[in-house]
């Protein structure tokens, strides 16, 4: 079973790396890690997805925390939550009815067509893991080119919990964004 | 006020109150060096930036409060990476400073350059470059923060050259820190309920003190919770200190080497009490067969090191201190009787079995050289080990007293840690005689630093224990590997010799007589002295017992040869 943890990690340069360093030594291994920027300024956020038959989430949680660019680690598996992933197809155009065929698959499932090129098309996909599955088997029977996946990212429902005992940056531009608490 | 990023360094220093620094200058950190003269901070010069590492965790260890390291760019700072380790594992509060290339040539592979920051991230709790001058003295403010907070631990600064030459405003970063220190972890009411539920019901516990009891300084609160509930206590390597040896409550050392009281009691309790430690594997022999009949309580303040490899049932993440006062006011008082007086009975069986009973039969055991040195400092005496089997019974039968400090590398087993750790030791700690116990493999690692003892004229008392070999190795190569002693023999040079060289007083003691004779010479030797003694290379007073072997069960003990014992034990998985 999949679970999936959320970090809020400082915006320093080598914090993937200190990351990515403590999961190799520890032997965790990784399902999917995304980072990118967040509401405020000087954090990222990572989603991190481990298979828990392979890798205990708890003690890569405590083994996060113990980082010190890690502000807060949250495990959000059992949460009400958006779970996205994002995909890029390249797919082959044989003929026109391969063409209104690809169309019509990306229109079905919502998902976008970016691209379009005499011989070949980008579809873009935004969804759950299952959601996009599901797309890029039916893309399949076309050829695909080429595919990117980001990894998940997730967000939380409801109540948003930043976890007040943790190592947080101050400072007037953070404390002022700690009171806000958008 | 504007400062170069050097004068920075040392005011930052200063105000955290530093006044000894152990190092080497090179290329990448003169610039650094040269306005030291003007804030009044000591630094010795020690002959192997291993040993600035080690010095100043050994200072660390001495006195609780940060140690301090400096070395230059490239193979200084490398040369600091086993100290680092050695501090990460045994949870010490160092800051290292190392030199760096300028920021214009980083990355090109530099003279000297290496990537330090790199090479230490999983072997320190936090490192920085820092390519801004206007970011350090922040970032010395935060290191030490960082250092000594929570699970104390090493952590490195990395200065480019440049960074040490410019100049900026120095603002006192005090009270505007990039961190606020994480609040130290506190146990719910649930968790103490719970702890405090197991126990008032538990028939025969038994408490384990790690190295947590003397960092959180919870001495006081250890003693107070034995006593109320009359529960015997353990102490890891790390732990002698935590607990009076001389309370009928003592069990002395648990694990590989420890005593077999304590472990004993272990394999027999239905209650552990893990408090502070981390149930190591050199503590626990194999897991599925340790402690089988307890349940387990488990405290500390790392949240990674609960359930990390024995399960418990309750694990409380949080400052030992306050915790354990916690739970001293939910607890009930009882005598755990008849347990407490069944292992007061193994107490006096297990002491007939003593190894200082024994004649020495015209050669010098070690265990009766580690006694002699007890006697003669009354227990009072900062101890300093190496690492082998000098170090483990050192830890046997030098009976540390309560809250004094027994230094040794726990968790990395480091060789060459003793002789500059004491180094460090000495300096926290002008007042207090000093006493290192090293095999002649280790000294070999660390004899360089007999100049560093004399050119500061530190009184430390140096013990080579010397068999001629890595007596640690060849008694394993002797028990576990067919008898074939390979590559564990030393030829070694006269010892007593290689100090009078360093113009360092010795001594050679070859009997119980004349060992008792030098180590009175030494006691009463104000200045640098070592002690050589001559200990069998073979035989049953050359092995450390008793033993676990590796992978066994923690009362599968050993206690003599088993060639002697009729017994064959099998080669550790």
């Amino acid at each position: 079973m999949n679970r999936t943890l959320v970090a809020s990690v400082a915006d320093r340069p080598g914090v993937l790396n200190r990351v990515a360093s403590m999961f190799r030594r520890r032997a965790f291994n990784i399902e999917s890690l995304t980072v990118g920027h967040t509401e405020r300024e000087g954090i990222s956020r990572m989603t991190i997805v481990v298979d828990s038959r392979q890798t205990n989430a708890e003690k890569v949680a405590q083994h996060l925390e113990r980082l010190v660019d890690v502000l807060h680690v949250e495990d959000i598996t059992n949460r009400p939550a958006i779970l996205h992933d994002l995909a890029l197809v390249k797919v082959q155009i044989q003929d026109k009815v391969a063409r209104s065929e690809i169309l019509r698959i990306a229109d079905s499932f919502q998902a976008k067509l970016v691209d379009m090129c005499p011989q070949t098309a980008i579809v873009e996909i935004t969804g759950s893991e299952a959601t996009i599955d599901t797309v890029v088997e039916a893309l399949r029977a076309h050829g695909i080119l080429e595919m990117v996946r980001t990894g998940r990212v997730a967000m939380a429902r409801g109540e948003t919990n930043r976890g007040t005992g943790a190592l947080a940056p101050v400072g007037e531009q953070m404390s002022s964004a700690e009171q806000g608490g958008s | 006020m504007w400062k170069t990023g050097a004068e920075i360094v040392w005011e930052m220093l200063r105000r955290e109150g530093v006044e000894v620094v152990f190092g080497i200058p090179g290329g990448g950190i003169m610039h650094t060096y040269h306005p030291r003269q003007e804030y009044g901070i000591h630094h010795v010069l020690v002959r192997h930036e291993q040993s600035a590492a080690h010095a100043a965790d050994g200072y660390a260890r001495a006195s609780g409060r940060v140690g301090v390291a400096i070395a230059t760019s490239g193979p200084g700072a490398t040369n600091l990476v086993t100290g680092i380790a050695t501090a990460m594992m045994d949870s010490s509060p160092i800051v290292c400073i190392t030199g760096q290339v300028g920021t214009s040539v980083l990355g090109t592979d530099a003279f000297q350059e290496t990537d330090i920051t790199g090479i230490t991230l999983p072997i320190t709790k936090h490192n920085y470059l820092v390519t801004d001058v206007a970011d350090l003295a922040a970032t010395i403010h935060d290191a030490f923060e960082i250092a000594r907070s929570g699970r104390p631990g090493p952590v490195l600064i990395d200065l480019p050259g440049d960074v040490q030459r410019a100049t900026t405003e120095f603002v006192p970063p005090e009270g505007r820190s990039t961190y606020v220190r994480r609040a130290l972890p506190t146990a719910d009411e649930e968790a103490i309920r719970r702890a405090a539920a197991l126990i008032d019901r538990s028939h025969r516990p038994v408490i384990l003190a790690g190295r947590g009891v003397l960092l959180s300084g919870a001495v006081e609160e250890l003693a107070t919770f034995a006593n109320r509930t009359n529960t015997p206590v353990a102490v890891t390597l790390l732990g002698k200190g935590a607990f009076s040896p001389d309370h009928p409550l003592y069990l002395g050392m648990m694990g590989m080497h420890g005593h077999a009281v304590a472990n004993h009691a272990i394999q027999n309790a239905d209650l552990l009490i893990a408090l502070g430690m981390r149930f190591d594997d050199r503590v626990t022999g194999v897991p599925s067969e340790y402690a089988p009949q307890a349940r387990k309580i488990h405290i500390d303040i790392d949240a990674s090191e609960l359930n990390k490899r024995i399960p418990v049932d309750v694990a409380i993440h949080a400052d030992l201190r306050p915790t354990l006062a916690q739970i001293i006011d939910r607890v009930g008082s009882t005598s755990h009787e008849p347990w407490f007086s069944e292992t007061q009975t193994w107490r006096t069986q297990a002491s007939t079995h003593d190894v200082l009973r024994e004649s020495p039969n015209g050669v010098l055991p070690t265990p009766h050289v580690i006694h002699e040195i007890f006697s003669a400092t009354g227990g009072d005496a900062v101890v300093v080990t190496d690492v082998g089997q000098a170090q483990m019974w050192t830890a046997q039968h030098y009976t540390t007293q309560c809250a004094r400090p027994f230094l040794s590398s726990g968790g990395l087993g480091t060789m060459g840690f003793g002789l500059p750790a004491a180094i460090g030791a000495q300096f926290a700690r002008p007042e207090d005689e000093v006493w290192v116990v090293v095999g002649d493999g280790g000294f070999q690692m660390s004899l360089h630093e007999l100049s560093t003892l004399v050119q500061e004229d530190l009184p430390v008392r140096i013990a080579v224990i010397n068999n001629s070999a890595l007596g640690m190795v060849r008694q394993w190569q002797t028990l576990f590997y067919d008898g074939r002693h390979e590559a564990t023999d030393l030829m070694n040079p006269d010892f007593t010799r290689i100090a009078e060289a360093y113009g360092i007083p010795a001594y050679r003691a070859t009997t119980l007589d004349s060992a008792r004779a030098a180590i009175a010479e030494a006691h009463g030797h104000d200045g640098p002295v070592l002690v050589e003694f001559e200990v069998a290379r073979e035989g049953d007073p050359s092995h450390v017992y008793p033993m676990v072997p590796s992978g066994a069960a923690l009362d599968a003990m050993i206690h003599s040869s088993p060639t002697a014992a009729g017994s064959s034990v099998g080669r550790p998985a």
